[in-house]
């Protein structure tokens, strides 16, 4: 098991090398700087280069990709070009607010999802699967965005139960906190909820057909027992997979949800760094992502031997 | 009988006490402008760059030595100024009680070093810094600017509202290379800025400065007395318009710069708020052909441009057809500044398909395609294109219109290399009315070949008039000398002038006192509760 780790840890490291190498010369090669969107729309030409060699973007391109990684080897994600803030400090003061929405959006996920995939399983064929199918079609097909401002408007505008935006940190006291996270919350997990759903119901019916589960049924076993016991733990393996691939799916749908519901987390951050090149910014939380990227899929691997004892690393 | 007027005394006087005290309470209470301004800020050096958010930010935490009043003349701010008999030396002095936000007395050489290093970037600056011969420091608060020959520039630079306002920063500040970003955010404005709180890209706070004098004047424009009459305001940046106009609705913003003008039907009408034009705040339309690519090399080609491009379609698809917020404008510096000028309108509002067919036709246009660039993350700029486009195809161009974002956009056009490698031939922008109206500083209007702006027009005579109007102090020889560039401008199809639109302002009922002015400033404005 160590060595598992280990050596899935230690191969993350090339994995990174090569997305930090990607990145940097994806940014570097596409076109605008850094130096343009400080300067603003009607500098000139001068001012440009004045800025470029301030910023060290005139030296040769392989120069600044060594100095950028060996900063990093040495823990210096080094400042932002255009608001001269260290990268570290930005980051952080992002990351809180996507942890906060990403660890609520996937416990409500799996909170609605694998009850709602069992029971349309359970109900194959039935209105009340038909119910959920169709819901999650719904949830897959409409934009997280048009979900957003309708639970705005009728919870927000119309009910005032909630406020329209912002975010407040848990520091600020729980109610502040919590209070505008729930629309946020409930407009990202649709369409996890949605893909949750649906696999939990494919593999429990894939299940529900083994001979063990007629063997149980045979031996007199509640319906209950059946499928909690034996056919959502032997369909564990897929559904741990596809939770495991929602969180990552998380990191790219938070950028629209932050969006709307104007939360200061890393999607939009990385979204801001992107038009204003903010070329150090957006480099390092595309690796921070690619970290977490390998992380979860370490975990869903781990997983795996938990609910399935035939599988030893 | 003593018991019970006792008892009532004492009743009174608690609930006097607990009146008195709800009373102080409420007279403490902060008030808070919570704004959503037209950009977010993510720098902090309100010199180096010619974005408008950090105008604005310098407003908040800078001042000026002369500021405009609402009429455009300029009038002491920071400093009174005086005249030689010959016109040639300005002799400013600093006003008494200016102090920065750590204590620190503003000085005349706080000034100086701020000048110098504003007109390294700023256009007006640069005009200003050639014609002068030496700028002296005479005493801690006073100093004087020397000319060769009498000019008005100097009240012209120093009192300029908007691109780079000459801000005066500590000297120590102020003697950061231009190539290198600032980031000490200490100034003598009516605001200091909170650095706690500032999260770049997300919010930035500004705190009354309890220790700013301002001047007796009523308010007036950016001149007269900068009276803050809030605690805080916060600048938050929302991403997406239409969470702005909820949180508007919802009560959890009071401001908003600039609505997005197809959201404005859900706040006009609405008791709860008003919603405000400012015309000085408004924006011109313009395109720019590449003087040194084929077509538009050929004077005949651009000419054919020219007749091809009307601007009512353009300002319909940004503001909506018909509407209030818009309007046609012949002028190359807008048709609300002093040099307004009318010339070749029928050229210039309307398309004219048949005739530009009729000038490419004489010039041998061999129907290459003009490449067109069109920037589409910006809402008043992402409409352009198609119209542009289309219009030009409408004539006979052939068009590629290429679409990306801005940065792309400005980085593109920075080329002067064939289309082929990495070149352009068009490309459309705005500008602020306050920068179209400055014949010495707008860019559109430079015409010195290499060292223009991008599209490197050369034209001789509009440069010696620019300079001919930077030397000049007599009003009248001004507007004629503008009116002149104006002709040359369009004779030479040096921009393309695509109309005004003006943003809408909505705020709360219970915001009043903003000025009319160049930029959105807070100070003069209150909020009742």
């Amino acid at each position: 098991m160590f060595g598992f780790v280990l050596k899935r840890v230690l191969s993350a490291i090339p994995v990174l090398l090569m997305v930090a190498v990607i990145v940097f010369l994806v940014l570097r090669l596409s076109p605008g700087d850094p130096a343009v969107m400080i300067a603003g729309p009607n500098a000139t030409p001068e001012q440009l280069e004045d800025l470029r060699t301030s910023m060290g973007l005139n030296r040769p391109l392989l120069e600044q990709l060594f100095i950028w990684m060996g900063n990093i080897a040495r823990g210096d994600f080094g400042v932002s070009l255009v608001s001269g803030k260290p990268v570290a400090d930005l980051v952080m003061d992002r990351f809180g607010p996507t942890l906060a929405l990403s660890i609520t959006t996937v416990i409500l996920a799996v909170a609605v999802a694998i009850p709602l995939g069992v029971i349309a399983a359970w109900q194959q064929g039935k209105w009340i699967d038909r119910l959920v199918m169709a819901g999650s079609v719904v949830g897959f097909s409409v934009p997280v965005f048009i979900i957003g401002y309708v639970l705005i408007l009728i919870f927000a505008r119309k009910l005032g139960w909630f406020p329209v935006q912002g975010y407040r940190p848990m520091s600020a006291g729980f109610g502040e906190f919590a209070s505008r996270l729930v629309l946020p919350t409930v407009t990202l997990s649709f369409p996890y909820i949605a893909l949750i759903a649906r696999i939990v119901r494919t593999n429990v019916i894939e299940v529900m057909n083994e001979d063990y589960i007629r063997t149980a049924r045979a031996k007199g076993l509640a319906e209950r027992g059946v499928l909690m016991d034996h056919a959502l733990g032997n369909a564990a393996v897929p559904i741990v997979t596809i939770v495991g691939v929602s969180i990552t799916m998380l990191i790219g749908g938070v950028v629209v949800t932050e969006s709307v519901f104007n939360i200061p987390g890393l999607g939009r951050l990385v979204l801001e760094a992107v038009l204003a090149r903010d070329y150090t910014v957006i480099q390092t939380v595309i690796l921070l992502f690619s970290t977490i990227y390998v992380f979860i899929n370490l975990s869903v691997d781990l997983l795996y031997g938990l609910f399935d004892p035939r599988i030893r690393y | 009988m003593f018991m019970n007027r006792f008892q009532s005394g004492l009743l009174k006087t608690t609930l006097l006490s607990l009146c008195l005290s709800t009373a102080g309470f409420a007279a403490q209470a902060e008030t808070t402008i919570t704004a959503v301004m037209h950009a977010p800020l993510r720098a902090v050096d309100p010199v180096i760059s010619t974005a408008y958010i950090l105008r604005n930010y310098g407003y908040m935490v800078y001042d000026t030595l002369l500021a405009r009043d609402s009429q455009g003349a300029p009038q002491p701010q920071m400093a009174d100024w005086t005249v030689s008999d010959d016109g040639k030396t300005y002799t400013f002095t600093l006003r008494d009680g200016l102090k920065f936000h750590d204590g620190a007395p503003v000085t005349a050489e706080d000034a100086v070093a701020s000048l110098n290093r504003w007109s390294q970037v700023d256009k007006t600056g640069q005009v200003m810094a050639a014609l002068m011969s030496e700028m002296t420091v005479v005493d801690d608060k006073t100093f004087t600017m020397t000319f060769p020959e009498p000019t008005g520039i100097a009240l012209i630079a120093l009192s300029k509202p908007s691109g780079v306002a000459p801000f005066i920063l500590p000297k120590a500040a102020a003697e950061t290379p231009i190539s290198q970003p600032i980031t000490s955010t200490i100034g003598s404005g009516p605001f200091k800025f909170d650095e706690a709180a500032y999260q770049p890209g997300v919010s930035a706070t500004f705190l009354k400065n309890e220790d700013y004098v301002p001047r007796t004047e009523p308010a007036d424009g950016l001149a007269g007395g900068k009276v803050v009459k809030v605690d805080k305001v916060v600048w938050t940046t929302m991403p997406d318009s239409m969470t702005a106009v909820n949180a508007m609705l919802s009560g959890e913003i009071d401001f908003y710069e600039q609505i997005p003008h197809d959201l404005l039907p859900l706040v006009e009408g609405n008791p709860d708020f008003t919603t405000e034009m400012y015309r000085k705040q408004g924006s011109q339309n313009l395109v720019r052909l590449n003087f040194t690519q084929p077509p538009f090399d050929n004077p005949k080609i651009r000419e054919a441009a020219l007749l091809a491009l009307g601007q009512q379609s353009m300002l319909d698809a940004q503001v909506g057809a018909g509407s209030q917020y818009a309007r046609t404008c012949p002028a190359v510096f807008g048709c609300e500044s002093p040099y307004a000028s009318d010339y070749a309108a029928d050229k210039i509002l309307e398309p004219h398909p048949e005739e530009a067919k009729a000038a490419l036709a004489e010039a041998g246009y061999d129907g290459a395609p003009v490449l067109l660039m069109h920037a589409t993350d910006l809402n008043n700029l992402a409409p352009q294109g198609p119209v542009i486009g289309q219009q030009l195809r409408d004539a006979g161009f052939t068009v590629d219109m290429v679409s990306m974002d801005w940065a792309s956009v400005v980085a593109r056009r920075a080329s002067k290399a064939p289309v082929a490698e990495g070149g352009w031939n068009v490309f459309s922008t705005t500008n602020v009315l306050p920068d179209v109206g400055d014949p010495i500083g707008f860019i559109g209007v430079a015409a010195g070949g290499a060292s223009s702006w991008f599209g490197w027009p050369d034209v001789p005579e509009i440069e010696e008039l620019r300079g001919k109007l930077a030397s000049t102090s007599d009003p009248d020889e001004q507007k004629r000398i503008g009116q002149e560039i104006d002709k040359l401008v369009i004779d030479n199809e040096v921009m393309i002038p695509m109309g005004e639109f003006y943003n809408v302002t909505v705020k709360s009922a219970s915001l009043t006192g903003q000025l009319d002015a160049e930029a959105p400033v807070f100070w003069n404005m209150e909020k009742s509760e």
